[in-house]
């Protein structure tokens, strides 16, 4: 588990992070900014999965589901005319109340975590097909026609500069990694890891577990659909593929490479295999699905704990033979 | 006899009314089936404020069953358990927590991947905040001799560390009643005697009952043994004379010979 205070390295990090989001855009090309800006979202949505699976033992493979609620959210209330920005906080209210609905049922109903991961999935893929089967233009919000596989087309962009649009996702993820690891050290995080460890200790204890998983995993719901419906605006664009079985796996695996509970392993992980699979698509798309499986396979039996506990035991390891 | 006295106490106790009691914990009839076994079988239970009781009996006497059932992990099938004064039959675990029971299971539970510091640090936390929770953790990490391994993560430690930070989170918690399960499993001679030391010092404060096999522990405690035997309480008294009743060497001892 990572530490339970925060480092100056630390907050030295933030600030590199900070800074290198808000150089990076002029020195690049438009083309560039728009790529990395996908990957920086994918990073948002890596870190809210992480919040709830890495912090509180929480494995849910819905992150997709509430990324495409927050993504349709957005579409569907920008098109009608909402202001972008009142649109985002809508749509990951949206998201944030879907995970509260499907937590409070999970977590006061008593049910194993093997359920909701079982029950996150489902959902996710009972609404790749209720959204796929509005086609008909019949089905339609306002002037918004959700318009089946096809999907919503004109979503209008939260930031119209694509350097502007990077500096605003760039700066959320900071952010929230920041809030995230700040969670983690109030007393509100330090319980939730002692519940990934052992729920029941915790109760013998004195603490309702139930509560305290709702708010992490809603609020984990809530940061999906802001990365979703950051999504929806970067393409001006989304349709249910964003609820299909490779995009809910897809989170998992890349915070199983980078690594749980520290949000940082999350982000490195969204990056790495994101670059990969985009390098991969560029020589053949058949191979992409093969070489994630292995990818998954690999650290599974490997690196259970993912790449970066992996690397700081490694530093630590050749620190203590120079010592 | 320490029996007959200890009878007439809780007659006299019932006779007062709940308000002067001096029983912390009772129950009455209390009953757990497992499908057609009776685990626990109308157990009438009573412990005194600031007692420490040891409770012992052969493997499958039911008591653990019975621990969890107070400590509302498991629900009763029948009975009812009185604890300070409130019916607490069914309550969920985390309120039973509240009121003042705390518990250390027979299965060693801890947070594996937290520190030995934070496990005391939580354990205290939610009755006293966060900053008189420093207090308390930095004091039972003295206590237990665990500075050393203070920031080290429980998974990495001994077997008896392991128990020991088990006790020590449930002392944080400041409790009326702890419940131990078998506390000394594991442990070397010198450890035993540390542990018997540790739950003296704690008696000053909560009352305990302690789960436990080894003779050597029982005679350091001393005090009313309680003996379950079948899901029933065979018999309760006075260290010596449980020890040397002749049922007791029976069903628990074997053919007569001691441990120790």
């Amino acid at each position: 588990m990572a530490p339970a205070r925060l480092s100056v390295p630390e907050l030295l990090l933030w600030a590199a992070g900070a800074i290198g989001i808000a150089l990076l855009p002029p020195i690049l090309s438009t083309f560039q900014v728009v790529q990395i800006t996908i990957f920086l979202i994918f990073c948002l949505l890596a870190v809210s999965l992480d919040l709830s699976w890495g912090l509180a033992g929480l494995l849910s493979f819905g992150q997709a589901a509430f990324f495409g609620i927050g993504g349709y959210a957005y579409a569907i209330l920008g098109i009608n005319n909402v202001t972008t920005s009142a649109s985002v906080v809508a749509a990951a209210a949206a998201g944030g109340t879907a995970a509260a609905m499907v937590g409070y049922i999970a977590f006061y109903g008593r049910l194993s975590a093997m359920f909701l991961a079982v029950m996150t999935l489902t959902i996710t893929l009972i609404l790749l097909q209720v959204m796929g089967s509005t086609a008909d233009p019949s089905y339609r919000i306002g002037s918004a026609v959700i318009g089946g596989y096809n999907g919503m087309t004109n979503i209008p962009s939260l930031v119209l500069d694509p350097r502007g649009f990077f500096w605003t996702v760039g700066g959320l993820l900071v952010g929230i990694v920041a809030m995230g690891r700040l969670i983690m050290i109030t007393s509100f995080g330090r319980v939730l890891a002692a519940i990934r460890e052992n729920e029941q200790r915790v109760e013998l204890l004195g603490y309702d577990a139930r509560w305290r998983k709702l708010v992490i995993f809603s609020l984990s719901g809530a940061i999906a659909a802001l990365a979703g419906a950051l999504f929806a605006s970067w393409g001006n664009f989304i349709n249910p593929e964003v609820f299909s079985l490779a995009q809910s796996a897809q989170v998992v695996i890349w915070v199983l490479v980078g690594g749980r509970g520290s949000l940082y392993g999350a982000v490195i992980g969204a990056l790495l295999v994101q670059a990969m699979t985009q390098y991969l698509g560029s020589i053949g798309t058949a191979y992409t699905s093969l070489a994630l499986g292995g990818l998954l396979v690999m650290f599974v039996l490997l690196l259970r704990n993912g790449l970066l506990p992996a690397i700081s035991r490694g530093i630590l390891a050749i620190g203590m033979r120079k010592a | 006899m320490t029996q007959t006295s200890v009878e007439d106490e809780f007659s006299r106790s019932e006779t007062a009314g709940a308000q002067t009691t001096t029983l912390l914990l009772q129950t009455r009839r209390l009953s757990k089936d497992f499908g057609g076994v009776h685990a626990v079988a109308e157990v009438d239970f009573r412990l005194h404020r600031g007692e420490l009781r040891c409770l012992i009996g052969p493997n499958g006497a039911g008591k653990s069953t019975f621990f969890k059932m107070l400590s509302g992990q498991l629900h009763p099938s029948k009975g009812t358990i009185f604890f300070d004064g409130k019916d607490i039959t069914g309550e969920p675990r985390h309120k039973i927590a509240r009121l003042g029971m705390g518990i250390k299971n027979q299965v060693p539970s801890v947070w594996d991947g937290l520190s030995v510091y934070e496990h005391f640090w939580i354990g205290a936390h939610r009755r006293v905040g966060a900053r008189a929770a420093r207090t308390v953790a930095e004091g039972l990490l003295t206590e237990l001799g665990l500075e050393t391994v203070a920031r080290r993560e429980v998974g990495a430690l001994a077997h008896g560390e392991r128990q020991w930070v088990e006790i020590g989170m449930v002392v944080a918690q400041q409790p009326k009643l702890i419940l131990l399960d078998e506390p000394t499993a594991g442990m070397a001679a010198d450890e035993v005697e540390r542990t018997v030391d540790l739950l003296r010092a704690i008696n000053f404060n909560a009352s305990l009952v302690v789960v436990e096999h080894d003779m050597q522990f029982i005679k350091m405690i001393g005090g009313i043994v309680t003996v379950f035997h079948q899901g029933r309480i065979l018999i309760e008294g006075a260290m010596e004379s449980v020890l040397d009743s002749r049922v007791v060497r029976e069903v628990y001892l074997g053919s007569g010979h001691a441990r120790g």
